[in-house]
């Protein structure tokens, strides 16, 4: 929120509403949906997968769902140790967004 | 006649307005002469015969008829006004396993064949009337108040939608339709309510219509007649009239409810997702 428009809409509480339900339910749609499970099961057959060739924590595999309309996003995102050689050309980060129905 | 389609009206928090929609909406469909089975899945707190008059001529239930204990036919009660509407009644029995799964399906079944639309009143709640109202539907109208517990517990049921319905298990993805009620153009307007794009944008569904918060509606259930046909003209009565013809496919921009300074016809298309 702007200078602006803490001036002009002093009682905008509606702002406030909708920007604590976007982040909420970015949340929720991952955590509490349909696709927690699912989400899951991909979370650790990617690592099993990635830690066959890399030394990962496990907690660097991120995977989450987002629905969006009609078009529902997976997004994995691997965070590689800085010192893994094979990934040493890479900036230690690794991302990679794929949509599907 | 055959193949009716099953539409169930749904939003999670109670006191939304499920019930007030579905009354209006069956009335206005069957308005244009199609045939129209509403049914009350609230099993223990069935209201929907109160609020389309038709209290005093409940024999059967859903219940009843779900158990084999009367046919379809035996329950379902027609409307004094409007002929080609009907109802049937939930059941006022406090079993919370009164319905089946196979139970609905069958009765779902049986009512498609006959019915042009079946419209589903689904009880507040995730817990079993409230998936088996989802169950067998082939649409969905979503029913918000422009709110935050409203909006957030219509994000639940949409992920529910496409989960745990016979259409998401099949691999399809159900039509869904944002019906916003209870709202007030004023107090959106200065920023003290979600503006019905807020909702529309945080909820990324199309946008059936939106109801403004009106007298009209509790007059309406003070009598027992839908609001569609109890005040035709009235602003509620008009925004239902209207997200029907869009329910029914017409491609109808939907005009905002004009806050009482005017702004009259103000048109907002719903952001289609
Ligand atoms: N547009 C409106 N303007 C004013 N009052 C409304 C409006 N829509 C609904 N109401 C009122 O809100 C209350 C709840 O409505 P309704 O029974 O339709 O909600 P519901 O979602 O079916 O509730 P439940 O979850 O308990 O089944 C009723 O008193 C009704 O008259
Ligand atoms: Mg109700």
């Amino acid at each position: 929120m702007n200078i602006f428009s803490l001036l002009t809409r002093r009682t905008n509480t509606a702002v406030v509403a909708k920007d604590r339900l976007k982040i909420l339910l970015a949340h929720e749609r991952v955590s509490t949906g349909s696709n927690a499970e699912l989400v899951n099961k991909l979370r650790e057959d990617i690592l099993a997968v990635v830690r066959k060739h890399l030394e990962i924590d496990p907690e660097a595999v991120k995977v989450e769902m987002d629905r969006n309309g009609d078009m529902t996003m997976l997004g994995i995102d691997i965070e590689l140790p800085v010192d893994n050689k094979p990934a040493a050309e890479d900036e230690g980060k690794s991302a990679s967004k794929a949509a599907g129905a | 006649m055959a193949d009716g389609k099953v539409i169930v009206v749904t939003s999670g928090k109670g006191g939304v307005g499920k019930t007030t929609s579905s009354a209006a909406i069956a009335a206005a469909l069957a308005q244009g002469g199609d045939r129209v089975c509403a049914v009350d899945f609230d099993v223990g707190l069935r209201n929907l015969d109160l609020i389309m008059g038709a209290e005093r001529r409940v024999v059967f239930d859903l219940v009843n008829v779900v158990r084999g204990e009367a046919s379809i036919t035996q329950a379902l009660v027609r409307d004094k006004r409007v002929e080609s509407l009907f109802l049937l009644p939930a059941s006022q029995t406090r079993d919370k396993d009164a319905l089946t799964e196979e139970g609905v399906g069958s009765v779902i079944r049986e009512l498609r064949m006959s019915f042009d639309w079946i419209v589903c009143d689904s009880p507040a709640g995730i817990e079993r009337g409230a998936t088996l109202a989802m169950k067998f539907a082939d649409e969905a109208i979503i029913v918000s108040n422009p709110e935050v517990s409203s909006v957030r517990d219509c994000d639940r049921i949409i992920g529910l939608l496409d989960a745990k319905t016979v259409q998401a298990e099949s691999g399809k993805r159900m039509p869904k339709h944002l019906l916003i009620t209870r709202f007030d153009a004023e107090r959106a307007k200065k920023g003290e309510m979600l503006s019905v794009d807020d909702v529309v944008d945080i909820l990324s569904i199309p946008l059936l219509g939106v109801v403004p918060e009106s007298k009209e509606v509790l007059k309406a259930s003070n009598v027992g007649m839908p609001v569609t046909l109890s005040s035709e003209g009235s602003a509620p009565a008009k925004a239902y009239a209207e997200a029907t013809r869009r329910l029914r496919g017409e491609d109808l921009p939907v005009s905002l409810p004009s806050d009482r300074k005017g702004l009259f016809g103000k048109l907002f298309r719903g952001r289609a997702a």
